[in-house]
């Protein structure tokens, strides 16, 4: 056991270190999030200017836009994290050596979800404060006991969750690192939609469909992570080909 | 620990009696194509073991069945003592280490950072004295800091090899291992492998260079899909060669039939390529080294001004050739 969180550890710090050394990286993981920032700040802050009656809806699509930065940003991460080292030959000799696919896997997730959901929180914080600051009163507190502001808060680390496991899933059967984002962003998309729909109030956003939601992208979380390890073919990875 | 030194390992190692490598009928296939046939081999411990064969011949899939990596179609094998079989695929990978012909070491990580990722996927003890033993052994000490990316092909190629020497292999795969490297640097990497050897590593070398085969090499394989052959080089040219002797004369023979005709040592001659007016004999004898005076003999009775007299030698290359060589591919 001890050894097994050595290797997750390891494959932490090293693909951790490899993000931080990668420009391409850093400016994606950067830009996303301010882009997403920009939008639902600037409708708040511009709730002055339109009156007062506009603050509900504002306030729901406002809330609702920063939930994209914990899907965008570890879609884009995760599904580089197979490919990309097959691509570059770095796969093979990992594989190579005593690491399981759940280590190697488990250690990929935690890499991308730790930057991802601390940036996520961060960039929702910015907003929050903003908002708490800079509007007037009436309108910081319509954000401020918004009832999706909770739920927002639990489902940033569920939906980063979901989209990385969906990215690692992509990644390892994915020949092509292009078709793999673009599939990786597509398939972290269900549960987000179903967010925007509550947000907009197409659904009706009761506690317990909140509470459902949760709980389902919670199990599915959970599940992804053996389904991900059983996709994870060495053959196949090292091959290109089935067995 | 000591990476690279002198002892007696491979007695010591061979005594336990056991192979490092036993394959029997290993077939892989991949769709309809067959990559591997009916493979079968031994290699002792401590033995360094040459794998050849031309592009496409199966060394890769082999050593990747061997190293865990997929899984034969049929047929079986054991590493150190281990089968080769998906419960205990970790425990081969522990006592294993395969250098593939691309370095693939992280780009944007400096070689050390390189190694201790290594080291930790490995889970060994002392991983700071093992990463600066590993560097020292392949030269590399004092680009330890430089980032993988910004190294040469051949001091990439150093980082890998250093890579693999790191778990203190029991068996260690070398695919290639002085591929792109220059005569200086393949030349430390083949001492490396000598000195492997004396500890008691054993080593399985695929490589296109036959000369580096014929000069490391306790043994050798050469496959096509399936296996050709395997011996000592000296035993291959001397199965697939007769022995032969080669004359050089100043000038051609009047009568050569009369010359090589009476000698009980020799079984048939032919004449050479000549070079500058010179001529060039070729003799098939039983005992090279009883028919030689014979012949020197009865060549100065014929009045020849004879230049040389000596054993022909056939190379690795002229087996692999002859083994392989219809497949179009030549060896480097």
């Amino acid at each position: 056991m001890r050894d097994s969180m050595s290797r997750v550890r390891a494959v932490i710090g090293k693909d951790l270190a490899e993000f931080r050394r990668n420009r391409l990286i850093v400016a994606s993981a950067a830009i996303l999030p301010v882009l997403f920032l920009v939008s639902p700040t600037t409708s708040i802050l511009l709730v002055n200017a339109h009156g007062l009656a506009s603050v509900g809806r504002r306030v729901d699509t406002s809330l609702f836009i920063p939930l994209l930065i914990p899907v965008f940003v570890p879609a884009l991460l995760s599904s580089y994290a197979v490919i990309g080292e097959r691509d570059q030959g770095t796969l093979e000799p990992v594989l190579t050596t005593p690491v399981s696919r759940a280590e190697l896997l488990i250690g990929k997730a935690v890499a991308v979800f730790l930057p991802s959901v601390v940036l996520a929180y961060l960039m929702f914080g910015v907003f929050l404060a903003i908002t708490q600051f800079a509007t007037s009163p009436a309108v910081a507190a319509a954000v401020r006991h918004a009832p999706q502001l909770p739920a927002t808060l639990v489902l940033i680390p569920l939906l980063a969750a979901w989209a990385i496991w969906v990215g690692l899933a992509v990644s390892a059967r994915a020949s092509d690192t292009r078709v793999a984002q673009q599939l990786s962003i597509l398939g972290s998309l269900p549960p987000v939609a179903l967010v925007a729909l509550m947000s907009l109030h197409v659904i009706s956003a009761t506690f317990g469909l909140v509470a459902a939601l949760t709980g389902a992208l919670l199990a599915v979380d959970c599940a992804a992570c053996l389904l991900v390890a059983r996709l994870f073919d060495r053959e196949r990875l090292v091959t290109g080909r089935q067995h | 620990m000591s990476l690279v030194s002198t002892g007696t390992g491979p007695e010591l190692s061979a005594a336990s009696g056991t192979a490092a490598i036993e394959v029997s009928h290993l077939t892989k296939h991949f769709g309809g194509r067959t990559a591997v046939s009916d493979l079968s081999f031994t290699v002792a411990r401590g033995e360094v073991f040459g794998f050849l064969g031309p592009n496409g011949a199966g060394k890769t899939t082999t050593v990747r069945i061997l190293g865990t990596l997929i899984a034969p179609t049929a047929g079986s094998a054991t590493v150190a003592g281990i089968p080769v079989e998906p419960a205990s695929a970790a425990q081969i990978r522990q006592r294993i280490s395969i250098m593939p012909e691309s370095p693939g070491l992280y780009q944007r990580l400096t070689v050390t950072e390189n190694l201790e990722y290594f080291a930790r996927l490995y889970g060994l003890p002392g991983r700071d004295q093992r990463i600066g033993a590993a560097l020292a052994a392949v030269g590399l000490g004092e680009r330890a800091h430089d980032l993988a990316g910004r190294l040469s092909k051949g001091l990439r190629q150093r980082a890998a090899l250093a890579r693999a020497l790191l778990n203190d292999p029991e068996v260690m795969f070398l695919d290639e291992p002085t591929s792109g490297l220059d005569p200086v640097a393949a030349h430390e990497v083949h001492d490396l492998i000598a000195a492997l050897r004396d500890r008691g590593v054993t080593v399985f070398l695929t490589t296109h260079r036959l000369e580096e085969a014929e000069r490391l090499c306790d043994r050798v394989a050469i496959m096509n899909t399936s296996l050709r052959t395997i011996g000592r080089p000296e035993d291959l040219r001397q199965e697939l060669f007769t022995r032969s002797l080669a004359i050089t004369t100043l000038a051609p023979l009047a009568e050569p039939d009369l010359v090589f005709g009476g000698l009980p040592a020799v079984r048939g001659w032919q004449r050479g390529d000549p070079a500058g007016g010179q001529a060039v004999y070729q003799l098939s004898v039983t005992d090279p080294a009883q028919a030689a005076p014979a012949v020197t003999r009865a060549l100065v009775a014929a009045g020849a001004d004879v230049l040389s007299v000596g054993e022909s030698r056939h190379t690795l290359e002229d087996v692999y050739l002859q083994l392989v060589g219809d497949s179009g591919e030549q060896p480097r």
